[in-house]
């Protein structure tokens, strides 16, 4: 899933701040597992944006309104209705969510409300971790299933590198050592000596921007 | 909640009271029971559990024109659903960020610990939350 965490509050704030009727938009799908921009996130922005403007004085119109994803048109086209009188859209989806909501109304400011972070999952109640980088050419079967490529800040596919200590890492010795993992796994497994063959170098042509595939 | 604009020196301000309804509820039966005086100003919203608050309920209760609030749940270790009163205690921490971000100020919103048995201690968690919203003064979302 695509995990994001939401914008401070004081730089929503200046984002909205020229407009007086804002539709707070969220999705119901990845950034809703998150906490960061699903229905009870909307409704929470809201009220404080709501709050924050009766404390200042300045008069905005809130709504809300939730679709099930952002990312795809079927869900954005029956939103129009609610999008007719506003001045501008506050998106809490990821940044496809954001592009996608401005393309299907491209008369109307579509302002990100969240930071989007990255690919992963909730590894313990109410933390997140990054898990695949995208990265276009997965060596996982030959990793042990753990990717080198998001768990190693330095992306080694031949690893691990000289600065792991006691099986952290050495850029953030709070965080595992990527390779160390996927050698106790593989050691699990009994299948140790794949290790011994070298990874090719690896095709980053195929983490290139913008990428597209076509069915 | 809506009332009448009123001078400062007469201010008296509404507080409402997430109650749990295994201890502060209870709590503020006993208080009754047993005849003890506590402000008038708490409305007490009971909860199955203080675990069921969310910030959005908070900041509902500001919205609507509360000049505090605060969630009252069982004492830490003794939560009848084993952990609400922790969760709770993490959302009124994440709530006050947000009331300290939109200038309405954390010392509005507190969190309490008690048990069933604490009837005085109901009485007197009302009276200091009210004193300090009075010294606070009316909440800026009503001026």
């Amino acid at each position: 899933m695509i995990v994001a965490e939401q914008k401070p509050l004081e730089e929503i704030r200046k984002m909205v701040e020229p407009y007086d009727r804002v539709l707070i938009l969220g999705c119901g799908t990845c950034v809703a597992v998150c906490f960061a921009g699903g229905d009870k996130e909307v409704g929470v922005l809201a009220a404080s944006l709501r709050l924050a403007d009766k404390i200042s004085g300045r008069e905005q119109l809130f709504s809300e309104h939730t679709v099930e994803r952002q990312c795809e048109w079927e869900f954005l086209d029956g939103i129009e209705e609610k999008v007719k009188n506003v001045d501008a859209i506050l998106s809490l989806g990821c940044g496809v969510g954001v592009q996608a909501v401005s393309e299907q109304f491209p008369d109307i400011p579509v302002l990100p409300g969240l930071n989007t972070l990255f690919m992963g999952m909730p590894v313990e109640e109410g933390i997140w971790a990054e898990r695949c980088a995208g990265c276009g050419n997965c060596i996982l079967d030959k990793t042990g299933g753990i990717c080198p490529i998001a768990r190693c800040p330095k992306g080694l596919v031949n690893g691990p590198c000289g600065g792991y200590r006691d099986g952290k890492c050495e850029v953030d010795p709070t965080r595992d050592c990527a390779w160390v993992l996927i050698y106790e796994r593989l050691k699990k497994m009994r299948r140790l000596d794949e290790l011994y063959a070298l990874q090719p170098l690896k095709d980053y042509f195929k983490m290139g921007h913008p990428r597209s595939i076509t069915l | 909640m809506e009332r009448e604009m009123i001078p400062q020196n007469q201010f008296e301000p509404v507080i409402v009271a997430f109650c749990c309804h295994y201890c502060a509820y209870a709590a503020a039966d006993l208080a009754g029971v047993m005849r003890l005086q506590y402000p008038t100003n708490i409305r007490i919203i009971k909860l199955p559990c203080s675990g069921t608050i969310d910030v959005l309920h908070i900041l509902k209760a500001f919205e609507l024109g509360a000049d505090g609030v605060y969630v009252a749940g069982c004492l830490e270790g003794g939560c009848h659903f084993i952990e609400g009163n922790i969760r709770a205690k993490r959302r009124v921490e994440d709530a006050k960020a947000i009331l300290d971000a939109i200038g309405l100020g954390s010392e509005r919103l507190e969190m309490f610990f008690m048990s069933s048995s604490e009837g005085v201690r109901f009485a007197e968690v009302a009276k200091e939350m009210t004193e300090k919203i009075k010294e606070l003064g009316p909440s800026p979302v009503r001026r």
